[in-house]
């Protein structure tokens, strides 16, 4: 399958008075057609900020962003428009994501209505598809976000992204904020979607048991650096950057008699206005030399599409 | 002494709102021995704060009325202590640490005055003695006790929670509730979190509640668990029981909704169906409408509780006969 999102040296700053924050500092990586690219990180790695780089919700700093080969991040805003036919996004939080003041139905509909797709009813029979597919009663359709559960909510937000048939969509910790058996039946609709649509996906989480669930490629960020990325099992079986190896360990896990290595960080994440110097991990890392404070690890692959940014791993 | 620390027997929590009357806490039993750690487990309405709140005489009223239960906590009913002695129960005998350490801290108020006020309150300290010991309780979190004269906005998330155990574990009380104290932390936060309360549990000899929907975390830290839902303890007993043997179908449900991140494939299997309205809970057993081994005498009558050496459960399919017809 070819790439169809690559992105190349993605930089990101938000200027504050203090400086600079290094929200997204050089972050390179493709996603296959029908594949899923997992991010996850702690807060502030700049994983939800990469997310709404690539569809452009926000712009970049510098750094190229191919859509099928085309430059999103130079777009003008005509291209641009025409774009977002094609790529979508699904918020965290199942709240704040929907006009309180609009109808499910006018909701989900709205993008159609904004691209000129039908007729009013055409319309309308498009969206009633469009909740059936997302296991959403058609009987919704007059109802209001208020009147809604945060399980239907994320369907109705999942319908909406899907209602201009996209073939990209960014899921910014679409289940979060959602109780577990409720988060269980939203993953399983989105891989579900994602098979008969043939949908790309880049799923932002913190929760590496779910991003493990539903990803082909995982990237570990860390303070707006990637610093590992491989197939998703082999992040798992094979995990060689000592973050990657620490936010592994941290996961609690419901077993009894785990074999568990204790492998607890001190500290907590530096600013990202000030970064540290040379590797951005070094301050807490248990593995620290001289060198990684000094000069900062390139990301290169140790094969099998392995790529870690570290010093020590050889 | 003798007997458990903590006894809530048929303990039954309403909320009356505008739109009808709300059945919280429906008949919650359980006990908690001295040093012990209980993890109360459930969704988002299962009642699990208000059973906690119910312990502390923190249940907001209006709205909510305790109808009927008692809690007996080192022999004492607490549900039918004055307020004047509560408070002298609460943040000495029992404390409780909440999931949002930005709101349960003063943002004027340094943190050690929030620290070393117990201390005042309840130990008789003077104010420099208690400002030691707080001091003292400030490094026990890993906190260095120069820091005492902070403000809660010039420590990180993580810190701040620990500020909030130091807090609870000022005047030694014999419980601590713990309301998701790490639901807002990252999980590498939450690992030295939950490691530092660990060990500090284990010093202080303190029995706890750990209030969580995160089996992880119960796994991590407690020795008992009991499983609510819709405002009914549905199974409880002690960690190896409940992981190791689970019985109730929505326990069972619970455990495999959530995906496995030690197999190569995980599949999860979701609990169909939403929670309940509490406003209008199902008839029989509260469960029923999402239970995959739902049978007819599910939908009338309320199960009876079958232990079997101490791993409780509520459910029609381990037990003769109903508990009462509802």
């Amino acid at each position: 399958m070819p790439d169809l999102i690559k992105v190349e040296n993605l930089v990101k700053y938000f200027p504050v008075a203090a400086g600079n924050v290094h929200a997204v500092d050089d972050v390179s990586f493709a996603i296959k057609e029908g594949e899923t690219l997992g991010l996850v990180g702690e807060s502030g790695c700049g994983k939800s900020t990469t997310g709404r780089l690539l569809i452009r919700l926000i712009e970049a700093t510098s750094g190229r962003i191919l859509y099928r080969g085309r430059d999103i991040a130079s777009a003008d805003k005509k291209t641009l428009h025409d774009m977002r036919k094609e790529m979508q996004i699904i918020f965290q939080d199942p709240f704040s994501s929907l006009d309180p003041r609009k109808s499910i139905g006018e909701t989900i509909g709205k993008p159609l209505e904004i691209f000129g797709m039908g007729s009013k009813r055409e319309r309308e029979e498009m969206v009633d598809a469009l909740m059936e597919k997302v296991g959403l009663s058609p009987r919704l359709f007059y109802k209001y976000p208020h009147e809604l559960d945060g399980g239907r909510r994320q369907r109705v937000g999942i319908a909406r992204a899907l209602s201009l048939s996209p073939s990209f969509i960014v899921c910014d910790e679409p289940v979060s904020a959602l109780d577990v058996s409720i988060q269980a039946q939203i993953l399983n609709l989105l891989q579900e979607l994602q098979e008969t649509m043939k949908l790309t996906y880049l799923f932002v989480s913190h929760d590496l048991s779910v991003v493990k669930h539903i990803s082909n490629r995982i990237a570990v960020m860390y303070l707006g650096k990637i610093v590992e990325s491989s197939p998703s099992l082999e992040l798992f079986s094979n995990t060689l950057h000592p973050y990657s190896q620490a936010l592994l360990a941290a996961v609690p896990i419901p077993k009894l008699d785990r074999k568990r290595e204790r492998f607890i960080l001190s500290g907590g994440v530096p600013s990202p206005i000030n970064p540290p110097s040379g590797c951005r991990f070094h301050t807490r890392c248990p593995w620290k030399m001289d060198i990684c404070s000094r000069e900062e690890p390139p990301l290169t692959d140790r094969g099998g599409g392995h790529f870690v940014a570290c010093h020590k791993v050889k | 002494m003798n007997g458990p620390l903590l006894e809530v027997a048929d303990l039954n929590v309403i909320y009356k709102t505008y739109e009808g009357t709300v059945a919280a806490v429906n008949g919650v039993e359980f006990s908690l021995e001295a040093g012990r750690t209980l993890g109360l487990v459930g969704e988002s309405g299962a009642g699990k704060t208000t059973t906690a709140l119910s312990i502390m005489g923190l249940v907001p009223s209006p709205p909510g009325i305790i109808t009927s239960g008692s809690v007996n906590f080192a022999g004492k009913n607490l549900l039918s202590l004055s307020e004047k002695e509560m408070k002298k129960i609460r943040g000495n005998h029992i404390s409780m640490i909440f999931q949002d350490p930005m709101t349960s801290l003063n943002p004027v108020v340094t943190v050690g005055v929030q620290i070393s006020e117990a201390l005042v309150a309840h130990q008789n300290l003077s104010e420099a003695e208690a400002e030691k010991k707080a001091m003292e309780m400030l490094e026990k979190v890993q906190i260095p006790g120069q820091r005492y004269r902070e403000y809660p906005h010039e420590f990180s998330g993580g810190m701040r929670q620990r500020v909030v155990i130091a807090m609870a574990l000022a005047c030694n009380p014999g419980l601590i509730i713990a309301d998701e104290p790490t639901t807002a932390l990252d999980v590498t936060i939450q690992a030295q979190v939950l490691e530092l309360m660990r060990s500090l549990k284990e010093e202080f000899s303190t029995a706890m509640i750990m209030i969580t929907h995160d089996l992880g975390v119960v796994g991590e830290v407690c020795d008992h668990v009991a499983v609510m839902y819709a405002g009914r303890i549905v199974e409880t007993g002690s960690l190896e029981q409940i992981f190791g043997n689970a019985r109730h179908p929505y326990t069972l449900g619970l455990f495999r909704c959530i995906p496995d991140i030690e197999e190569e494939t995980s599949k999860i299997r979701p609990i169909e169906g939403l929670m309940p309205d509490p406003l209008d809970l199902p008839s029989g057993c509260p469960f029923h409408p999402r239970c995959p081994q739902c049978m007819d005498v599910c939908r009338t009558i309320v199960p009876g509780v079958t232990d079997d050496g101490g791993h409780k459960v509520m459910c029609h399919l381990y037990g003769k006969g109903g508990a009462a017809h509802a």
